[in-house]
């Protein structure tokens, strides 16, 4: 079986994806036309690339599908429990920079730290007989986060897209969500808290630790990064 | 590894141990309201339970405990102190896999409500589990919420910064946070310093006039009330290095009860506030004694439970195998007033309850201790 390197399908990400691998000497060719999805690595015999969505990855590393993959650490860390076991980062790619953080109304003027939106929470339980909702799409890193910090009162309600309006739609009272630059963030009236920063995340080459790894994908693998390794 | 078979087996004689006169045996049902689950432990059941739609009853759980069920049953049809008991497996999702956790396993339970003498039944509960487990020689531990629950409202200071440590007593790092900030040994954060600074310039409804758009369900009012309570809090004076240090000493304490006992009564010559509970406890002992507990054989850990097991506001207790220490507690279980309040819509429920793991046991009795 031949080593199996899961890039994203289309977009920056899919381009960025081939300048890196580029830059390091490792040219990646798509294979007959442009609509299809496979394609060779920098001319390694035995490895296959395979085109995924980028939100895909995630799963296809962890049933061990593919060998190596790329993504974001954000969705590998939401989609992939214990992901720690599952898969390893191998390099970090220097793009797709986000930040999944939590944010408020700019209004609040007396909400600035989690521990601030702690106790507007149990405020805002006891005014209005529920919990203060927080929408986003990144249940289990919210979650982990806001335990951890001895958050209470709160609830998370799914939001998969456009998540910075769910307040003004009166639908939840803050908001977890990736940023980059934070515009639409204060297009939508909204600040981050200044310790709401759950997590920091990048484009990033990753390993399946439960994909077959026989002969003929550790010798690939052993081509591959000893070339990604020439480049440091 | 027992069979289910076995486990079934196992749980059927347990629960033999908890049948007898004046007894209920119930069996709720595996599907329960989700918002009821909810509301009651927020969202971090939701990555502990299974959730499950039905078309007609909505969003519902495996149910993750029994607890709460019979409660309910408890609050719909009960009248006066009543026993009830149960067998039957719970459900729960991992994330991560754990030695001795399994994603269903039984439960064998029993919960005394609505009882004439609170600590009465808190020994009684103890006893039976204590009986039912005697010959595997485990390791007993217990606790007391309602200790660390007493200074907290006993502490001289506002009634906001009670409130605020009562409802993290659960939560020890957060609850230390607020203890080191009251205390004033932690830095006021620079965006509150400077909030505050402004409002001895401005009205709270001008600074709000500035700070933009106004969106959410969150209400003005709402704010202004907080920018005041947060105002109020600036100028009340610091805890005093001797509370902080008197509840230190309590979550410290780590003994036989008998000692344990006495250590207390110590804390609360400075702290009378502590005095009712601490009466509590030494009934809840003597009744213990009364049972035939041997009482030296006991840990009593006056910071057992506040991390684990959520729902205890008073008495807790839990059964271990000393050699195994990465395993889950053997049985546990304790006093959950606050809940079944909140279960009972106001009502006032005491309740004590506990359950075991016949899984476990039958483990630990194939493998040794």
């Amino acid at each position: 079986m031949a080593l199996k390197l899961g890039v994203p399908s289309k977009g920056r990400l899919m381009e960025k994806t081939f300048d890196w691998f580029g830059a390091r000497g490792l040219e990646i060719r798509r294979t007959g036309s442009d609509r299809e999805y496979a394609g060779s690595v920098g001319g390694i015999d035995g490895v296959d690339l395979v085109l995924l969505s980028a939100g895909e990855i995630p799963r296809e590393l962890e049933a061990g599908r593919i060998h190596l993959g790329v993504t974001g650490t954000d969705l590998v860390r939401e989609r992939i429990p214990g992901w720690e076991n599952r898969v390893e980062e191998l390099a970090l790619m220097g793009f797709g920079q986000a930040d999944l953080i939590i944010a408020v109304p700019k209004c609040w003027v007396d909400v600035d730290c989690v521990d601030d939106l702690d106790a507007a929470a149990a405020a805002f339980r006891r005014t209005h007989g529920h919990r203060l909702r927080i929408a986003t799409k990144y249940h289990r890193l919210v979650r982990e986060y806001l335990r951890e910090a001895g958050v209470a009162d709160y609830k998370l309600v799914d939001s998969q897209g456009a998540t910075e309006g769910t307040v003004k739609n009166l639908t939840a009272e803050a908001v977890a969500d990736i940023t980059s630059t934070g515009e639409t963030l204060r297009a939508n009236h909204l600040k981050i808290l200044s310790d709401g920063l759950i997590h920091r995340s990048q484009a990033t080459l990753f390993k399946s630790r439960g994909a077959a790894w026989d002969e003929p994908e550790r010798t690939a693998y052993a081509e591959l990064t000893g070339r990604l390794a020439k480049f440091r | 590894m027992p069979s289910k078979d076995q486990i079934r087996a196992e749980a059927a004689r347990l629960h033999e141990f908890f049948k007898g006169s004046g007894v209920r045996c119930v069996e709720p049902d595996i599907l329960q309201p989700a918002k009821t689950l909810l509301d009651l432990y927020g969202e971090d059941i939701r990555a502990r339970a299974y959730v499950t739609a039905d078309p007609l009853k909505g969003e519902q759980m495996l149910r993750p405990d029994f607890t709460v069920p019979i409660v309910q049953m408890h609050v719909a049809e009960g009248d006066g102190e009543a026993r009830y008991t149960y067998s039957g497996e719970v459900f729960r999702r991992q994330e991560v896999a754990e030695p001795g956790r399994s994603n269903e396993y039984f439960q064998v339970g029993m919960e005394i409500f609505d009882a004439e003498d609170p600590a009465e039944a808190e020994a009684e509960i103890f006893a039976r589990f204590h009986a039912a487990l005697a010959p595997m020689g485990l390791r007993a531990a217990m606790g007391d919420i309602g200790l660390l629950t007493a200074i907290v409202q006993g502490l001289d200071t506002s009634e906001a910064r009670r409130d605020a440590l009562m409802r993290h007593i659960w939560r020890p790092r957060r609850f230390r946070a607020l203890l080191d900030r009251y205390a004033g040994r932690s830095k006021v954060p620079h965006a509150r310093k400077l909030m505050l600074e402004q409002m001895s310039r401005e009205a709270p409804e001008e600074i709000l006039a500035d700070a933009g758009l106004i969106i959410g369900l969150r209400e003005p009012s709402e704010i202004i009330t907080r920018m005041r309570v947060l105002e109020a809090d600036a100028a009340e004076p610091p805890l005093s290095e001797a509370l902080v240090e008197m509840i230190d000493d309590l979550l410290d304490i780590r003994e036989t009860p008998g000692n344990a006992l006495d250590r207390l009564r110590d804390i609360a010559v400075d702290m009378p506030a502590l005095d009712p509970a601490v009466e509590r406890l030494e009934r809840r002992l003597e009744a213990m004694r009364g049972h035939g507990v041997d009482l030296d054989q006991i840990e009593f850990e006056a910071s057992y439970g506040r991390t684990t097991m959520e729902y205890y506001d008073g008495f807790v207790f839990g059964f271990y195998a000393a050699a195994r220490p990465h395993l889950p507690p053997v049985a546990s279980g304790g006093r959950y007033d606050a809940l079944a309040r909140v279960l009972g819509q106001g009502r006032e429920i005491p309740a004590v309850g506990g359950m075991i793991r016949p899984g476990l046991v039958l483990e630990l009795n194939q493998e040794g201790l």
